[in-house]
């Protein structure tokens, strides 16, 4: 029973968490594939740059939390989400829409992103450093340890408080934008821009106000998404390309410009993930006396070495694009 | 000459620029600098024919970059003895037969349906081989790579001519390139883009981790030269030799881009990039042909890589950083001019020289900063001063690739479109 418990710990809620991370982030990115038409390189530092943003917030205001009952990391969240909102439309503006109004390619777009990705490398570890940063250096993080109510399990189901949050969070943000995709004006004006952006053309929609709307829900979401992340485990600087990466295949997996097929397909790579580097021969174990002797268990029996994770969402997005480019939900592919 | 002119003029500036650093830093100094812009010549040229002359964008240079350094390092460092003395080699060599056996059933599998069994059913089939076959290599690996750590540290080399190890590891990375190829350029050109940079972290991962083969974080030096080392003709003749070795190779990769650039490809390859469309209707295979620059220049990549690496002696994974090796020459090939051969070794060598230049700069400026600030501010620098200062580098690079593309999206050299009469 224990071992199924450390199962549960260690895929099952583990994959969970590291997956609404990663379709949290996924969501932007298929939005802006799908809206904007590229891959928006400059995602995975938005998300660091919205977590660098909560922070600066919560030693602005490091008294808040207590008083809410909740991490300050995350009562500020709503504050970093508008900062890295802002942020997205300024880049947009800055970099992205000359670039758009002379016409060009999608490509030459990716490589501005990879461009913006690199300054905002630059500038949050010039003035954050690249030491690793936690959000937890006078508050303590609630521990919640769920008893099972078996007789043979003696161990606990362990979920932290910010990894409730982030359940909470990712659930509310994914309601929310349904509500905002189906109900709205702009919503169905996004999903149409989606479909087809020249059939959304003649129709009178309004491409810069998609456009900004686009942005403010993908800064928002990474913000979330990096906060989140943040408040979970610690603020890595460095992490960049190794999120972006899942994210990417996340939101290929789902399919180009739809953002629940992101949802699917961030859960899909974070429990491929979690299951790639479990050890399963803690599983196996107690049925060692029903296994032919000269089977041996060995100590670690994982798919995949732990440093070896990034090869997991590699391996998903390479058998996607050679199995069905559009993804698992018909995206677009061109 | 005055069609010229540009050329002229800018090549100039970079020559008078190194004179200047040659008297300030000496011979020893700026002929390391000139060696190594030569082979990010070279690494860059491998990227203008991707970008320029077909615009298929690789984000994974690092990727190709390491695996032909790797492959130069295990062809050219001096055989291990304690290696090949031990039970390893017997054991790796039935590994490699077992891998051989896989790789033979899963060809036979993919072939299944020239006997009648329908699509659906191979595929499945596939899929379990695949997943057996993974287990079987990995549990057969890991105590071969466990007695080769315990015995004699890692593999060691095969003490091949250096050389062969160059053309090695080109031929490597453009092996890779294919299989990545193959998966993405049917496709939108986001996904290759994707794609390569993941792979190349993974591929500095795998380096990094496996020990047994790369002595990982460890570290192999020194590595052999092609021509004689430092050690027996002293620090400024051998660079000087290895640097008339990397520009002889610069310029003979030159001569013969720069005939396949005029030559009926080199245009077929202009309309593909151009006009995919209109290129494939005039019967024009374009995946293929994409498919084709994307290997050739991985393979230059590679060999460039290859190169770079020897010439440091010594191999170290984690040296390998997006930012110097995919970023960087990207800066190249976007400021001197994509599709443009001599804008590509311009790029190389004036952007290497500022790379290599604005570390001091950085620090020293950084240093004057945290000076006068806690002067007159009485602001207290971080004791991270120098590593954070130096990500400073990491956003002028960026800032140059954004800027680049809005005010000068043809580089300071650009294509030389060729007049039709």
């Amino acid at each position: 029973m224990n071992e199924l418990i450390f199962f549960i710990n260690k895929v099952v809620l583990s994959g969970a968490i590291i997956g609404c991370i990663y379709a949290l982030g996924a969501i932007g990115i298929t939005l802006i594939f799908g809206i904007l038409r590229f891959a928006h390189f400059a995602h995975a530092d938005l998300m660091t740059t919205g977590a660098f943003f909560a922070l600066i917030f919560a030693s602005l205001l490091s008294g808040v939390g207590p008083i809410a009952g909740l991490p300050t990391g995350f009562v500020v969240l709503p504050l970093a989400a508008a900062a890295t909102a802002l942020l997205a439309i300024g880049l947009d503006r800055m970099f992205y829409r000359p670039l758009r109004a002379r016409n060009i390619k999608p490509i030459l777009l990716l490589v501005a992103s990879l461009g913006v990705t690199l300054m905002l490398q630059g500038i949050t570890r010039l003035f954050a450093g690249t030491s690793i940063r936690t959000f937890f250096t006078s508050e303590k993080k609630d521990i919640f340890r769920i008893d099972v109510p078996f007789d043979l399990a003696t161990r606990n189901i362990v979920i932290t408080e910010p990894q409730v949050l982030l359940f909470v969070t990712t659930i509310v943000s994914i309601f929310c934008l349904h509500q905002f995709l189906t109900r709205t004006r702009l919503g169905k004006a996004m999903r149409a821009m989606a479909d087809n952006a020249n059939l959304a053309l003649v129709s009178g929609i309004n491409t810069d106000t998609v456009v900004s709307a686009t942005w403010i829900i993908a800064g928002v979401l990474a913000a979330a998404g990096g906060v989140l992340l943040a408040l979970d485990v610690a603020l890595k600087p460095d992490l960049s390309f190794n999120i972006l990466l899942p994210i990417f295949a996340a939101a290929i997996v789902g399919g180009v410009g739809r953002p629940y097929g992101a949802i699917a397909g961030g859960l899909l790579v974070g429990f491929s993930e979690a299951l790639a580097v479990f050890n399963w021969s803690l599983l196996i174990r107690p049925f060692a006396d029903f296994l032919p002797a000269w089977i041996e268990i060995p100590t670690r029996l994982s798919i995949v070495p732990t440093e070896y994770k990034l090869i997991v969402p590699f391996v998903i997005l390479i058998a996607v694009l050679l199995w069905r480019p559009t993804g698992i939900f018909r995206g677009q592919i061109t | 000459m005055t069609e010229y002119r540009r050329e002229i003029v800018l090549f100039a500036i970079v020559g008078i620029v190194v004179m200047i650093i040659l008297g300030i830093f000496g011979q020893a100094y700026t002929l390391r600098m000139l060696v190594e812009a030569t082979c990010f010549a070279i690494i860059a040229l491998g990227l203008t024919i991707q970008w320029g002359y077909a615009g298929l964008f690789n984000a994974g240079i690092m990727g190709f970059v390491a695996v032909g350094g790797f492959i130069t390092m295990f062809l050219s460092f001096p055989i291990n003895d304690s290696f090949w003395q031990s039970d390893a080699p017997r054991s790796l060599a039935l590994f490699a037969l077992l891998v051989a056996t896989i790789a033979l059933v899963l060809f036979g599998l993919s072939q299944m349906h020239r006997i009648g069994i329908s699509q659906r059913v191979k595929t499945a089939l596939i899929l379990v081989a695949l997943v057996f076959a993974f287990f079987i290599f990995n549990s057969n690996l890991d105590p071969i790579a466990r007695m080769i750590e315990k015995e004699a540290g890692f593999i060691g080399g095969l003490g091949l001519p250096v050389f062969v190890g160059w053309i090695v590891g080109g031929i490597a990375a453009a092996f890779v390139a294919y299989w990545i190829g193959r998966a993405c350029l049917g496709l939108r050109s986001d996904y290759l883009a994707i794609a390569t940079l993941g792979f190349a972290e993974i591929i500095k991962h795998i380096l990094k981790n496996a020990d047994w083969l790369t002595r990982g974080t460890l570290t192999v030096s020194p590595l052999p030269w092609p021509v004689p080392t430092p050690n027996e003709l002293g620090f400024i003749t051998a660079r000087a030799a290895y640097l008339s070795l990397t520009a002889v190779l610069v310029a003979v990769i030159f001569v013969l881009l720069q005939r396949a650039y005029q030559a009926p490809w080199g245009r077929m390859m202009r309309a593909i990039r151009d006009n995919d469309i209109a290129a494939e209707a005039m019967g024009k295979n374009v995946n293929l042909r994409r498919l084709q620059i994307f290997v050739l220049g991985s393979g230059l990549i590679g060999f460039g890589g290859a190169a770079l690496v020897s010439f440091n002696r010594i191999f170290d994974p984690s040296g390998f950083t997006p930012l110097k090796h995919t970023f960087l020459i990207w800066v190249m090939v976007l400021l001197g001019g994509a599709g443009n051969n001599a804008g590509a070794i311009f790029g190389a060598i004036a952007v290497y020289i500022i790379w290599v230049m604005s570390e001091p700069l950085t620090l020293f400026v950084f240093d004057y900063a945290a000076h006068y600030g806690s002067l007159l501010f009485g602001w207290e620098p971080p004791a991270d001063l120098t590593t954070r200062a130096l990500q400073s580098r990491v956003f002028v690079i960026g800032l140059t690739i954004t800027l680049t593309l809005r005010f000068a999206p043809q580089g300071l050299l650009p294509e030389r479109r060729i007049k039709v009469s």
